[in-house]
């Protein structure tokens, strides 16, 4: 019986945070965390040039990095921070551990990833994506009012990584690695974007967003020399 | 060094929070004092005299550490004592909110004061005592007034346990709850086979499955019966929000629709109580200013209803 009612719950029965709470998480993290943005930014800046002129040392470099990012965000916030306000998190944590993990041993092992050093559609929104996560998101919070105290930062929070997770995976072969990558960012994604639909705030389609483009440049062809 | 508060200067700033937020709920009066204390209703079978505006805690008391919302969450309570309020529901469900309920229950030294509504929230009956302990500690009081089966998750076996902590004296008052009106036939077949002092339900001016079987129950076996989700979650009050009030709802002196509302759900004879939660001090006292006179009758009930399903 107790099964059978989850179903009738709608999505908004089961967010517990308020939006001031949820704007606050990010405001206290910030303060946590500072001055840990100005490192994040520049490993972030860093890692965009490397995806602009990538080899095999720098695109593990970034993958590298993106792996530890993804455990840093599960513990300092999901698992400190969100998971004791909405106890869904706490379920989530351990797959962004897993995330962290899965980076770690697929996109390095062996041959690792590969990233595209010709411009194509598919590098173009790959690279966009990165650098819309590092650069433009953080501003979002400015866009709806939050400002920039409330700024999500990548490698900080989850919702940038996701998405400049999803931007490297968007470009990178072997193909199989890439999709096994790319399905927990996504994931994220869709319940970010939900959570903030049902909180109201405007930027509800940005990780939505993300999720689409990251979709269509994976399946966009991808140029010869790469295959 | 920083020194710590001596005790007076301590319990001078707890007043002067009182008192800012009795200010700010009843302007004409001076601090601490209730220029007209809230109605009351009886709980059946027990003699406690409740006001019949509550506050519930979902969400919005769910601030985690925050220090900055744990003051705001304190300025609510202290509107709420301020204005006459007693009972405080809760659950461990709802993430840091008894936490919070605790915090402001210290600071502004109302552990007397309250009526202390909580639940125990699992499925196994085994749990429900150390929960039901954790929870206690997180509210700070020696022990809860009413305790309620959250969501009638396990009841059978809860029951049993809130009967024997009510037998030893560790809890005042036992009881049920559902909401969203899920599961009325098993609250129902729980109110004719044990004694209960009190259910929580969700009834309000728009959701009133509960008019068919619950409520003339609840009357007929002498449970009292706390109304949640008033405003369904402010979707009743945003739906409403850029509708006019009737412009007989000044004689009932509701002022809001929310008060409106208020006024439907506690005007029925079996609700002891409804518990909305807020997260602003000028709610609080908009709350607790529909528990008072005039009340509507059942037609004007019928009518109030008729309006609002016309909109």
């Amino acid at each position: 019986m107790a099964t059978s009612v989850w179903w009738t719950y709608r999505p908004e029965d089961l967010l517990m945070v308020s939006p001031r709470v949820y704007a606050r998480l990010f405001e206290l993290h910030n303060q946590a965390l500072w001055p840990a943005q100005l490192l994040a930014l520049a490993l972030g800046a860093m890692a965009l040039a490397v995806l602009l002129r990538p080899g095999p040392r720098g695109t593990r470099l970034v993958v590298v990095l993106l792996a530890v990012a993804w455990a840093f965000v599960t513990w300092t916030f999901l698992w400190q921070r969100y998971a004791p306000l909405q106890w869904g998190i706490a379920h989530v944590a351990p797959l962004f551990g897993l995330q962290a993990l899965l980076l770690a041993g697929l996109g390095t092992l062996r041959a690792g990833l590969r990233l595209p050093r010709r411009w194509s559609v598919r590098r173009g929104l790959g690279i966009g994506l990165f650098a819309y996560a590092l650069a433009l998101h953080p501003l979002v919070a400015l866009a709806t009012g939050r400002g920039l105290a409330g700024a999500e930062i990548l490698g900080l929070t989850p919702d940038p990584l996701a998405i400049a997770t999803l931007g490297v995976l968007a470009m990178a072969e072997p193909a199989r690695r890439a999709w096994a990558l790319l399905a927990l960012p996504a994931l994220w994604c869709l319940q970010s974007a939900l959570t903030l639909y049902l909180l109201r705030e405007p930027g509800a389609w940005l990780p939505l967003l993300a999720v689409a483009a990251a979709l269509a440049a994976r399946w966009w062809p991808a140029p010869a020399a790469l295959r | 060094m920083a020194q710590p508060l001596p005790a007076l200067s301590r319990r001078r700033l707890l007043r002067g929070l009182l008192a800012a937020a009795a200010a700010t709920a009843l302007p004409s009066a001076g601090p601490l004092a209730r220029a007209a204390e809230p109605l009351t209703r009886v709980l059946p079978g027990t003699g406690e005299a409740l006001p019949r505006v509550g506050l519930g805690s979902w969400i919005t008391f769910n601030v985690g550490n925050d220090p900055l919302l744990l003051e705001a969450c304190t300025a609510v309570m202290a509107a709420f004592f301020a204005a006459g309020g007693r009972l405080i529901d809760s659950s461990p469900m709802y993430g840091s909110s008894q936490a919070t309920i605790g915090h402001a229950l210290k600071r502004l030294q109302a552990v007397e004061r309250v009526y202390a509504a909580d639940k125990v929230w699992t499925s196994s009956p085994a749990e429900g005592p150390a929960q039901i302990e954790a929870s206690r500690r997180a509210w700070g009081v020696p022990r809860f007034d009413l305790l309620q089966v959250h969501n009638l998750r396990g009841w059978e076996g809860h029951l049993e346990t809130l009967q024997a902590m009510k037998a030893a004296g560790e809890v005042r008052h036992l009881g049920i709850t559902t909401s969203h009106g899920r599961r009325h036939d098993e609250m129902e077949h729980v109110m004719r086979r044990v004694e209960l002092d009190s259910v929580q339900l969700t009834y309000n001016i728009v959701d009133r499955e509960a008019e068919r079987r619950l409520l003339p129950l609840a009357r007929e076996r002498g449970i009292g019966v706390i109304a949640n989700r008033p405003f369904q979650r402010k979707r009743l009050i945003r739906r409403l929000a850029d509708k006019p009030l009737p412009p007989w709802a000044a004689e009932l002196g509701a002022a809001t629709w929310a008060q409106f509302i208020l006024k439907f759900i506690i005007s029925h004879p079996a609700i002891t109580c409804a518990i909305p939660a807020t997260t602003r001090v000028e709610h609080v006292r908009e709350n607790l200013a529909a528990a008072r006179e005039p009340l509507p009758d059942e037609a004007m009930r019928r009518c109030m209803a008729e309006h609002v399903r016309g909109l």
